[in-house]
């Protein structure tokens, strides 16, 4: 009776095969993996062509050859006779480097810009704002060549080092600090500290059991700060502080022995560090404020003092909030430490992208191992987030 | 308490006034006022007073002497360096208003200046209609907005009747508006393709957006642009020579891309379901129904996101001086070795650190504006 | 599937000629869950069905189905002549005539109430702009409403909004109303004001199916009431009959529990 019904079957194949809601995704996909896959196809064939034309192949050979550079600052033993893979892996260990040093300093200074702007005190609230807004809305990159100018231009040549204590030396050629030689006996107060970790998180557990049984509480956090940080320095004096420090000293034009941390390196970190933490400055706030009134309000009206309400209602809630934003922004400081490149400290870009590209012309085998470096960081990153966003989402319920 | 009690409290305090119509008093004067703003803000609590002393001895260490460096002990003319160390301990400004041309065209022939004015004039042209919805005919705004990115294209590169400039003669300020600004122009419609293919329900589709996105995420720029200035030749087809800018223009745009189809998933995630209902129920199709229902709400909800992934890519401009593009700081770095100007990176560096802090905090202000407009505008 | 739309047509034009939504041994499932068991239901033109039941037993997946915002994995819906399968032009020849009113509104919030009113008869219908709103006004004088046709669903109360649903449903001239639960995100006293308009609405013969637990409006518009429970339909009946006599134990015990209190 209706029109529609009786023109159904006057619509030709196509048109029936196009509007079947599967097979029209069928189609689609297909196309779309068709497109795709010509696509790589074709770049790969180019990429065939004109490396034979030019006489190339992919090889990863080189890395075993030696890289014959310097590289300034290094944690393993390198020498310019070393191989190509030897300057990746300390171009590894020095982006892992300033990640954890960046990401350590970075969350102070953030979590310390943030209570300053959540601070009641409108001078230090808008100091806060101003440094915030000011380092959020210039280029990292500005950055790390401004602090590393003022670094270089700002210190002294190694004759006139500044000199703390007799012990440290400030150059323009690098910070010359003493290093530790440990003695047998400083493993004992190192026992002792990694003891005081375990039994710190035994007392946890065991002080909570007692206070859901009877009700009494123990200050935990003082006992625990007495096991792991008091007992092992009691022990250390006791034992005649068993670690002997090797001062640098001024030979000829420069500082020998010691431990050496190049300017490029404290450049890098101090620049990443503070234009990270305005971000977690920002972000630590936004979570701060986002728990709202209420919890705090109804904490106080249960009498629960101001500190114990910080640690039991505001902080667990606003570390929720805050975790995944500061995870990123960790991540963010790994992936941002390789404008090292800039000011030439040897991290993954500019010894395996940079230096060993360059010397033997490896364009696809050194990006390529560079993009998988930096990927695998980021899966893990990113893996870690995602367990813990688990782990906090059971607990919700 | 009783009754009887309570009247003869009443009567005990006599009140002036009719019960009823008790006129509104001025606050007591101890709590409002500047005395009491200061008492309030800055010296509440030992703690606050704590406070308070350290920032203004901070203030005092440290604006004085930096006020005097840029400002007071400043030299604003001047032959060359030493010519400002004789006037002036402080900033050396002079190098910067030397150099001011070669800052903001780069090496763009002189000749051909008028181009890059004009692009600047058409750019503010078409922006105004897109910040502001009350500009008179905005449509016909929004339309040249659109097609403005490929006559600043013409403009600036030549071609069908203007003098050819090649893209090496770029630089300075007029470069980063190049990067940033195509940037921002192109990754916008394609972030939100990303977006939409993530949460499409066809497989290959989802899983080909997944990866080029976590792909693009997972990977600093400075490598993506070292990829377009040493590999990407190989994979075009032999003998292209594909030019150095475009290339990073490209990726640019994808990078930040990445980025923008992320911020819109969420805006996606953020619509209820029934939104999706009412416009399947109505029957419409999928396209009409991203573009009317969805995707306005999406993108409305993803402006504090969107601007700051555009802020994110317009200071990331910097990088190209890695591959060699003079930006402004290239230019100013390269001007640093000419052996007149030699270390004054300083003034370099925060008068390029101006320009972004400028360019950014607009942008980030502009966005606060639109947030709290449009947060009033449709509720009651 | 275009041979079992033949085969409904044929019957249509033998035996009923008057009946809009076929339903035949339909079956659905979310997953392992069986939401819906062998449904079996046949709408008049012009008819006005009410489906009550104690929540979750699938009386809104139901209408849902009519128009395919859920698809049934067995059986046969055909509504007006079309059979709902995969074929997209065929769902899109029945939303066209099917109207949907939701419990949450669903009021696109960035656009006003007459571009709400216009969107689809613009797009979907191909309307001129002009004649479209002229009518979105016609129909918002309808619901009592026209003078706020310029203002956000935001700005409005929930009684207003889920009236200007009802307008914007009406503008595509649809043969057939589902309301799903439409009064039931309402506060009291905004209740009445919609299920009036419903009411003047049924006086105009357009066809309607409604998920509701407001008993009154039942008994005086409902040409039969439906009563659902575990995904079945365990009894269909004039209002009079379901209300007086209920042949069903659940029926009883449903009825107990929404007007006893």
């Amino acid at each position: 009776m209706s029109e529609t019904a009786l023109s159904q079957p006057q619509r030709n194949i196509v048109s029936r095969l196009w509007n079947d809601k599967e097979t029209r995704s069928v189609i689609i996909q297909i196309i779309a993996f068709a497109a795709i896959f010509a696509l790589f196809f074709y770049m790969i064939r180019n990429a065939v062509i004109n490396l034979e034309a030019i006489g190339k192949d992919i090889d990863f050979a080189f890395l075993t050859q030696p890289a014959s550079y310097d590289i300034g600052q290094t944690l393993i033993e390198y020498t310019s006779r070393s191989s190509h893979f030897t300057a990746m892996i300390v171009g590894i260990i020095n982006t892992l480097l300033i990640a954890v040093f960046g990401i350590f300093l970075s969350t102070i200074l953030g979590f310390t810009l943030g209570v300053l702007r959540l601070s009641k005190n409108w001078l230090t609230n808008k100091l806060a704002y101003v440094y915030i807004e000011y380092t959020r809305n210039v280029p990292v990159l500005l950055h790390i060549l401004l602090i590393h100018g003022l670094i270089v231009h700002a210190l002294p040549l190694p004759k006139n080092a500044l000199n703390v204590g007799d012990a440290a030396f400030l150059t323009n050629r690098g910070f010359f600090l003493p290093s530790p030689q440990f003695e047998f006996l400083f493993w004992l107060v190192l026992g002792l500290f990694i003891i005081g970790i375990i039994f710190s998180l035994w007392f946890r557990s065991y002080a909570k059991k007692i206070q859901d049984s009877t009700g009494k509480y123990y200050p935990v956090f003082w006992i625990s700060l007495g096991a792991i940080v008091g007992i092992p320095l009691i022990a250390y004096f006791i034992l005649g502080s068993p670690i002997q420090w090797q001062i640098p000293e001024l030979k000829g034009f420069n500082y020998k022995g010691g431990m050496v941390v190049r300017p490029e390196f404290i450049a890098l970190w101090i620049a990443l560090s503070c234009y990270t933490a305005a971000f977690i400055g920002e972000i630590v706030r936004a979570g701060i404020t986002a728990v709202s009134w209420g919890q705090t309000e109804a904490s106080s009206a249960f009498g629960i003092n101001r500190s114990r309400t910080l640690s039991l209602v505001v902080i667990p809630q606003a570390l929720r909030i805050i975790i995944p934003p500061l995870t990123s922004q960790y991540l963010n400081i790994t992936k941002n430490s390789s404008l090292a490149i800039a000011i030439g400290y040897m991290d993954i870009v500019a010894t395996i992208g940079g230096i060993s590209l360059n010397q033997t012309g490896r364009e696809m085998e050194c990006m390529t191992i560079v993009l998988l470096l930096y990927l695998s960081f980021s899966l893990l990153i990113s893996a870690f987030m995602n367990w813990y966003n688990k782990r906090i989402k059971l607990t919700e319920r | 308490m009783n009754n009887e009690n309570t009247s003869a409290m009443n009567a005990s305090i006599k009140p002036d006034y009719t019960v009823g119509e008790h006129p509104d008093l001025p606050p007591p004067s101890n709590t409002v006022g500047t005395i009491a703003w200061v008492r309030e803000n800055l010296l509440s609590s030992p703690a606050n007073i704590i406070m308070t002393i350290l920032s203004i001895y901070f203030l005092y260490k440290v604006l004085p002497p930096s006020l005097n460096w840029m400002f007071f002990d400043a030299a604003y003319v001047g032959e060359d360096r030493n010519a400002c160390r004789a006037v002036a301990n402080g900033a050396c400004w002079a190098f910067i208003s030397e150099r001011f041309q070669l800052f903001t065209y780069g090496f763009y022939p002189i000749e051909h200046r008028w181009r890059v004015d004009l692009s600047f004039v058409l750019l503010v042209v078409a922006v105004i209609p897109i910040l502001f919805d009350k500009t008179p005919y905005r449509k016909y705004g929004l339309i040249f907005a659109m097609v403005f990115p490929f006559i600043a294209g013409w403009l600036l590169t030549g071609g069908l009747g203007l003098a050819p400039v090649p893209t090496e003669k770029f630089g300075g300020f007029m470069l980063t508006l190049v990067v940033g600004i195509t940037g921002i122009a192109f990754s916008l419609p394609l972030g939100i393709l990303l977006a939409l293919g993530r949460q499409s329900n066809l497989p290959i589709i989802k899983v080909f957006c997944v990866s080029f996105i976590e792909f693009i995420r997972g990977v600093p720029l400075i490598t993506l642009l070292f990829v377009a200035s040493t590999m990407l030749s190989y994979f075009l087809p032999p003998g292209t020579n594909f030019d150095l800018l475009l290339r990073v223009l490209i990726m640019v745009t994808l990078f930040s891309a990445g980025y923008m189809a992320e911020v819109i998933r969420g805006g996606l995630q953020a619509i209820p379901k029934g939104q999706f209902e009412a416009s399947d129920a109505m029957g419409l199709k999928y396209w009409p129904s991203m573009r009317l229902i969805v995707l306005p709400q999406a993108l409305k909800i993803s402006i504090p996101g969107i601007v700051n992934t555009f802020i994110g890519l317009y200071k990331d401009t910097t990088l190209v001086i890695i591959i060699g593009l003079l930006d402004p700081l290239g230019i100013g770095r390269a001007s640093l070795s000419d052996t007149k100007w030699t270390g004054l990176s300083n003034e370099v560096y925060l008068f390029v650190a101006l320009f972004f802090f400028i360019s950014c905090f607009g942008m980030s202000r502009y966005s606060l504006y639109l947030e709290n407009k449009l947060q009033t505008e449709h509720r009651k | 599937m275009s041979n079992s739309t033949k085969i409904g047509t044929e019957q249509m034009n033998t035996d009923q000629d008057n009946i809009v939504i076929r339903i035949n041994e339909m079956h659905k499932w979310y997953g392992q869950f069986h939401v819906l068991k062998n449904i079996n239901l046949n709408v008049k033109r012009g008819e006005k069905i009410v489906i009550c039941g104690p929540s979750g037993s699938g009386k809104s997946t139901m209408i849902r189905c009519i128009n395919r915002l859920e698809e049934h994995q067995q059986g046969q819906i055909v509504v007006d002549g079309t059979e709902l399968s995969n074929d997209l032009k065929n769902i899109e020849v029945v939303r066209k005539e099917v109207g949907m009113v939701f419990q949450h509104f669903n009021l696109f919030p960035h656009l006003t109430v007459l571009e709400n009113c216009t969107l689809a008869p613009i797009w979907v219908r191909k309307t001129p702009r002009l004649e479209a709103e002229e009518m979105a006004m016609q129909y918002l004088e309808r619901v009592k409403i026209p003078d706020q046709a310029n203002k956000f669903p935001g700005q409005l109360s929930g009684g207003q909004q889920q009236r200007v649903a009802i307008a914007r449903s009406l503008c595509m001239k649809p043969r057939i109303m589902l309301f799903d639960e439409p009064t039931s995100a309402l506060d009291p006293e905004m209740i009445k004001e919609v299920l009036d308009v419903m009411i003047e609405l049924a006086s105009e013969g357009i066809t309607m199916l409604c998920v509701t637990h407001e008993m009154g409006f039942a008994k005086t518009v409902a040409d039969r009431v439906i009563f659902m429970d575990g995904g079945e339909i365990i009894e269909e009946n004039s209002p009079q009959h379901f209300f007086d006599n209920p042949q069903h134990d659940r029926t009883r015990l449903f009825l107990s529990q929404i007007l006893n209190h």
